[in-house]
């Protein structure tokens, strides 16, 4: 018999006259006590007071030896602890369901009880924990440490120093009274043998007496299949995210969210009680709250799939360029992958050389049938170097051949490729990268610096060769020279083993089974193309690494960090493969097309799209850098139609314009179009540049790192659309003036500034476009709908649409709030486990049946099979047929995506976006989106740039104008009366103030992106009386 | 229905007055003198005299309460008497003559705390935390009233905040007077935002609350134009309407709050038949934002001010010409 403390809402719920849905068992980790998790416990009964649909139940353990509980003398083992906790769990009688609930090591006692009680088990959370100890790892330095065992009992028994250790990595730090709280069953000595003999109970190896059960839990939980949840701290001395990754190969299934800035004690550092709660509500009840039924297509009208590396496959002997880099970086060639420049010959012509690969006065140029050859080998080459389907691998290669032969190849191996902007900066970057997880990191040296000093995981491969020192400094193991290299010899021992394979299999053909018969004969058919053509084989025919299918995950694209850090964006082959169709049709790029590539997400796709793609000579880390004679040489290079560029290279373009000759207007005169991706560009830069380029239709595209392309215009039709609106706006003025003469005060009742923002065209092909529009507090809870002149957040769907966020389930879910595609409506996409169901289904307790009723209900809409009832109901066969029959597929029903974006439609089914969800200024008459009178103040002569926020409590709040003067303002200062008039005049909005400062804020990424967030707040403090920040 | 007019000789007391007249309203006014209005009917009296009192609300079916000190100096003793005091006695007396509607006219001040104020509603009075006798004794004088809001006895508290217009001694005179002999400072360059009323507003909104006592008791609403303003361009406002020049110069705020209590304490020792030109209060309310949430006054009330500042100050500016 022992004695326990433990916490137990069970009677506060008796009180409210609620009976509990669940049980949600917690259990601590060390050195803390059920204190941890206090926050559950009352948000649990404030949610049943308050009549919620679930009811929780919430019994939180102090661990014996631990907390509040008996002291027995006793050390006990990981085993004895599982023993221990379930029978408390029996003598309490507790019935299902049960939601586990963990943190530490207590994690891991906690999945021993789930994988121990199926009958009960529902569900399992955990924060920060770990149930392996991967051996090719050592053990946290942090850990090591109090491992050692002179150290040991010192620090954690005798003194207070790893209580007070964990105590004092909370972000931010823990408040006094708590702190002391978390101390106080840890006062004596005596009281805290049992953090000792806890920290000494880790398994550090096999020889360690927990590691068998450690190993038995690990590898229960690997077969657990009911919902999980992992929050995660990321900032944790000891359960570094590589725990993390563990955790989720083993439980693919789990909703994973990483909150930034938290740490070990991650429950202390973000409000994790009410997220518990919505998963729980999300996962447990019945779809009650039937997601908004879209008038759209339910399926999307699918694209053929075409591999992403089939136009290289196609054009494997092709010698004309693929690939040209106006400047690479290092001349020296022999430490790239691509040869030295044989032909001599200048640009265009270049790819004719022998090589295929020319270097000459900084230009390269790679043909395709060099690129393809190349891509084959660092495929076979990074397969050899262990990088398997599904291994993450961040490129940390600007745009150009090496960045491109490197993404095909670790396409076509199935590889995912992770790739995020140096523009996100460092601190930025390392936050992806480190997030993502990457089991290989490929970089150029100052990126490889920076893996190597920031500790970024992952085998590093440089993308040039480089001194050994150097190598062996950044913790370097191959080059990709050397990965090409490998790779060639790989193919070409393969090649000497098929060769007389085939020799013998065209022999015994018969013999063989099916399978290996058509193996043997692809080979067979690689082999003797190789031998045509006398040297390596031309085509992706020779590996022999199985092709991904389409829904694999193909790659993490990184968001720019705008709002917030950057979020992975994780899109599959089949999505990517949807955006290269829609670019070829779009603008009708193909074989031929010569491609000026200053946009990287799209550049990338060039060898996809069969352009040849030229990278110009500018800082891809800033594309203001990119000039006029940089596009020209470049479009020159390959006779380029095509150019695609951020609007700041666009404006840096114009800009740079004045200095070009004759001959090169010329060649700007041959675009056939051009495209600006990213923020929209004023119509009067659009028009000037027009002017530089008199043939091409100039597209100004909406979209976004989650859809890269979801509506096109050009800017004739812009010119078009501002036109019309302005007509309308002005008749619509007329009315409004009439009707405001007969109320004596209008000032109120109505959102008074007309809606405008900048107009972005319709849908393209196969794309979807809805709004959900907005309410008093600017919150997107409209339906979606096409309501002509409804202001809201943009809802977009596509096939190429991004499949989900990743690791962050909390932004997946609101991305996808109050749509079909939303978590709740579609389930959690889970992998298999649909035999463990059945099981588990024999549960005695009601609720439990209920449980796993809904349960099996929604897997089964989940599943593969379109007999029984959708949960959306609409269900395309032959869609499912194509489909792959592969574990934990979603159906390919529309996903949708909440863009964060607001805007409206007009009546000719245009859309016209008004800024960001989060900058929209909720005042009391109404909502007031600030791209409209922004641009309106901007055509204030005096006026540059123009910022509307607003500030206040949501609801009530007062708009601002900020303005930077075309004369640029010394320090910040009211506005004169005159320009506070003609302010408010032109906008149409009652600015409060009008504040002049030298210069707008805008984010780190896009140059013309205004950080209207942080201004706000800046405007608040000034128009407080307070002294404001550094704006 | 007679409704009784407290403090109706002054600005606001008269236009409530005017107001609740020009609504078909029967008015009595209560104040020491003659109100000088026409229609009405005028009971003398002083707060501070029981008996003046109950002769004040004999036979009145309302109240709306107006009378004050209003002072930034003084000895407390004397607002206590009349603001305090003086509301308790008239309580008592409405409540005896089988008063149903009890408006009392307080001030946002009773509720400010020296901080900023942005885009609150209306907070508990609070006497212990107010900054100054006036606002102090305002706040007790608030929850005097409230505590004795009952069904049959329905008291709203209503708080315009800064009311000025045309005619104005309390804050437009003096605000021109300084200006005039160049000696208007902005504190720290007029930058926090602050909400007024124009009068007309804050008497309609007054008798709105009148109007809609027996659904809205026992509340408090902040009354304003809902149209802040830094107090830069109030200032520049007003003075370009009197035809003075603007402020010239600017005073750090922390300066000007030390300053005015400075001030304060000299002026309480020696009292002085004029206003103190800065007092720690003043400085507060002219370097923080003041400005409030709206919406539940406006819904509640079901009341939206008629006249817009712009159009305020160009009476302002019509009335100077005048003049």
């Amino acid at each position: 018999m022992r004695t326990w403390h433990l916490l137990d809402n069970a009677s506060e719920l008796a009180a409210a006259g609620r009976t509990p849905t669940g049980t949600i068992l917690c259990v601590h980790g060390n050195p803390t006590w059920s204190y941890l998790w206090r926050s559950v416990l009352s948000a649990t009964v404030d949610a049943a007071r308050s009549g919620s649909t679930q009811v929780w139940r919430v019994i939180a353990v102090d661990q014996l030896e631990m907390g509040f509980s008996e002291r027995s003398g006793r050390t006990r083992t990981l085993a004895q602890r599982i023993a221990d906790l379930s029978s408390l769990t029996a003598e309490l009688g507790l019935e299902g369901p049960v939601v586990t609930l963990g943190h530490d090591w207590g994690g891991v006692v906690s999945l021993g009880w789930a994988v121990d009680h199926p009958q009960l088990l529902a569900g399992v959370m955990l924060l920060n924990t770990a149930v392996h100890q991967p051996e090719e790892f050592p053990l946290p330095a942090a850990l090591r440490l109090v491992l050692t065992r002179s150290l040991l009992a010192t620090s954690t028994v005798r003194t207070t120093a790893f209580l007070d250790t964990t105590l004092a990595i909370a972000h931010p730090a823990l408040a006094p009274d708590v702190r002391r709280a978390f101390r106080a069953p840890y006062r004596t000595t005596a009281r805290r043998e049992g953090i000792g003999a806890f920290v000494a109970d880790i398994p550090v190896d096999a020889s360690h007496v927990s590691f068998d059960e450690l190993t038995r839990v690990s590898a229960g939980v690997a077969r657990l299949s009911v919902p999980a949840l992992l929050l995660w701290g990321p900032r944790d001395p000891v359960f570094s995210d590589r725990y993390l990754g563990d955790l989720m190969a083993r439980m693919p299934h789990a909703a994973v969210t990483r909150f930034e800035n938290a740490g070990h004690l991650v429950g202390e550092d973000v409000p994790v009680a009410p997220m518990i709660l919505q998963w729980l509500a999300d996962e447990f009840s019945m779809p009650a709250a039937e997601p908004e039924s879209v008038h759209a297509p339910a399926v999307v009208p699918a694209r053929e799939y075409r591999a992403l590396w089939a136009t290289l496959e196609e054009r494997a002997a092709d010698t004309s360029a693929a690939v040209v880099e106006m400047a690479p970086h290092g001349s020296n060639t022999r430490s790239s992958v691509w040869p030295r420049n044989r032909s001599g010959a200048g640009a265009g012509g270049s790819a004719q050389g022998a090589g295929g690969g020319s270097a000459t006065g900084g230009i390269r140029t790679v043909s395709w049938r060099l690129l393809a050859r190349r891509v084959t080998e660092l495929a076979a080459g990074l397969e050899a170097l262990g990088v398997k389907k599904g291994d993450r691998v961040s490129l940390l290669v600007p745009p150009g051949a090496d960045l491109t032969a490197v993404l095909y190849a670790c396409l076509r191996i199935g590889a995912v490729v992770v790739v995020a902007d140096a523009g996100l900066g460092v601190k930025g970057l390392s936050r992806a990268v480190r997030g993502a997880r990457p089991q290989h990191v490929i970089g150029i040296e100052s990126a490889l610096a920076a893996a190597r000093a920031l500790g970024w995981p992952g085998q590093k491969i440089s993308a040039r060769t480089l001194s050994r020192t150097l190598a062996s400094a950044l913790g370097v193991s191959h080059s990709l020279a050397d990965v090409a290299r490998i790779g060639r010899a790989t193919l070409r021992a393969a090649d000497a083993a098929d060769s007389a394979r085939a020799a013998q299999a065209a022999d015994s053909a018969q013999s063989t089974d099916g399978t290996r018969a058509a193996d043997a004969g692809r080979v067979a058919e690689g082999t003797r193309t190789t031998q045509a053509r006398g040297e390596n084989a031309d085509g992706f025919a020779v590996l022999r690494v199985a092709v991904p299918v389409p829904d694999d995950t193909a790659a993490i694209l990184f968001t720019s960090g705008s709002t917030g850090p950057a979020k992975g964006v994780v899109y599959t082959h089949r999505q990517l493969s949807a955006l290269v169709e829609l670019l070829r049709d779009r603008f009708d790029i193909g074989a031929g097309t010569g491609l000026v590539a200053g946009f990287a997400p799209f550049a990338l796709l060039g060898p996809a799209l069969g352009a040849t793609s030229v990278t110009p000579d500018m800082n891809v880390t800033s594309p203001k850098t990119l000039t006029a004679a940089a596009v020209v040489e470049a479009a020159r290079a390959v006779q380029a139609t095509v150019v695609f560029a951020s609007p700041a290279a666009l404006t840096n373009v114009l800009a740079t314009s004045g200095a070009l000759t004759l001959p090169q207007r010329r060649v700007l005169g041959r675009m056939r179009t051009v495209l600006s991706a990213g923020a929209p560009l004023p119509v009067p830069l659009l028009e000037r540049f027009q002017s530089l380029v008199p043939e091409a239709s100039i597209h100004t595209p909406y979209g976004m790192t989650e859809g890269l392309l979801m509506t096109d215009i050009t800017l004739g039709e812009i010119v078009e659309a501002e036109h019309q609106a302005e007509t309308e706006r002005e008749a619509e003025t007329r009315v409004a003036r009439a009707a405001r003469t007969t109320h004596a005060s209008g000032t109120t009742d109505a959102p008074s500034a007309a809606i405008g923002g900048v107009c972005v065209g319709r849908p393209v092909a196969g794309v979807e476009i809805r709004i959900s529009a907005l309410d008093e507090l600017g919150r997107a809870t409209g339906s979606l709908e096409q309501t002509a002149g409804v202001t809201g957040e943009i809802v977009v769907s596509a096939e190429h649409l991004k499949d989900h966020y990743d690791q962050l389930w909390l932004t997946d879910r609101e991305a996808t709030r109050g749509t079909p595609s939303a978590a709740h409506a579609v389930g959690a996409t889970r992998a298999g486990g649909d035999q463990v169901e059945g099981e588990q289904a024999e549960g005695e307790h009601a609720d439990r049946e209920q449980l796993d009723g809904e349960r099996a209900h929604r897997e089964q809409a989940d599943g593969e099979q379109p007999d029984g009832e959708h949960v959306q109901g609409e269900q395309e066969d032959a869609e499912q047929a194509n489909r792959e029959q592969t574990a934990g597929q979603r159906p390919a029903s529309r996903r949708w995506h909440r863009t964060g974006d607001v805007g409206h439609f007009d009546t000719r089914g245009r859309l016209w976006v008004e800024g960001r969800l989060v900058h929209v200024v909720t005042t009391a008459a109404g909502i007031l989106t600030p791209v409209e009178p922004e641009q309106r103040i901007e055509r204030l002569g005096e006026v540059r740039r123009a910022a509307v926020v607003g500030v206040g409590p949501k609801g009530t709040q007062q708009p601002v104008a900020i303005i930077e003067t075309a004369k640029r303002a010394r320090a910040v200062s009211l506005g004169e009366t005159a320009l506070v008039a003609e302010v408010r005049k032109v906008s149409g909005v009652d600015v409060v103030a009008v504040l002049v400062v030298p210069e707008l804020p805008t984010d780190v990424r896009h140059n013309s992106k205004i950080d209207r967030t942080a201004l706000a707040r800046w405007a608040a403090e000034l128009l407080a009386g307070r002294r404001p920040g550094r704006l | 229905m007679t409704v009784l007019v407290t403090g109706a000789s002054g600005m606001l007391g008269r236009a409530v007055a005017v107001e609740v007249l020009d609504q078909g309203y029967t008015v009595r006014t209560f104040q020491r003198g003659v109100s000088g209005l026409t229609g009405v009917e005028d009971a003398r009296g002083s707060l501070t005299d029981a008996g003046d009192v109950r002769r004040a609300v004999d036979g009145v079916e309302a109240v709306i309460h107006l009378a004050a000190k209003v002072s930034m100096a003084g000895r407390p003793e004397d607002f206590t008497a009349v603001n305090v005091e003086g509301t308790r006695t008239l309580l008592a007396a409405a409540r005896e003559a089988g008063v149903g509607r009890f408006v009392m006219v307080s001030s946002p001040s009773v509720a400010h705390a020296g901080l900023s104020v942005a885009g609150d509603d209306a907070l508990p009075a609070d006497p212990g935390r107010a900054r100054g006798e006036y606002a102090r004794s305002k706040a007790a004088a608030e929850l005097l009233a409230l505590a004795e809001d009952a069904p049959a006895f329905a008291v709203v508290a209503v708080r315009p905040h800064i009311v000025w217009g045309p005619g104005d001694t309390q804050l437009i005179e003096r605000i021109v007077d300084r200006s005039r002999r160049g000696r208007l400072p902005l504190l720290s360059g007029g930058r926090a935002l602050i909400d007024t009323t124009y009068i007309d507003n804050a008497a309609t909104a007054i008798v709105a609350a009148l109007n809609h006592a027996v659904t809205v008791h026992g509340q408090s609403y902040v009354i304003t134009n809902g149209e802040p303003r830094t107090v830069a361009e109030l200032l520049d406002g007003i003075c370009r309407a009197a035809g003075v020049p603007g402020p010239r110069f600017s005073v750090p705020a922390r300066l000007a709050r030390e300053a005015g209590g400075m001030i304060e304490a000299v002026w309480n020792r020696r009292p002085h038949a004029d206003e103190p030109p800065m007092t720690r209060f003043l400085a507060e309310q002219l370097s923080t934002s003041h400005w409030y949430d709206q919406r539940r006054t406006r819904a509640d009330l079901h009341w939206q001010p008629t006249v817009t500042l712009d159009e305020g100050l160009e009476r302002l500016r019509a009335w100077y010409h005048q003049a």
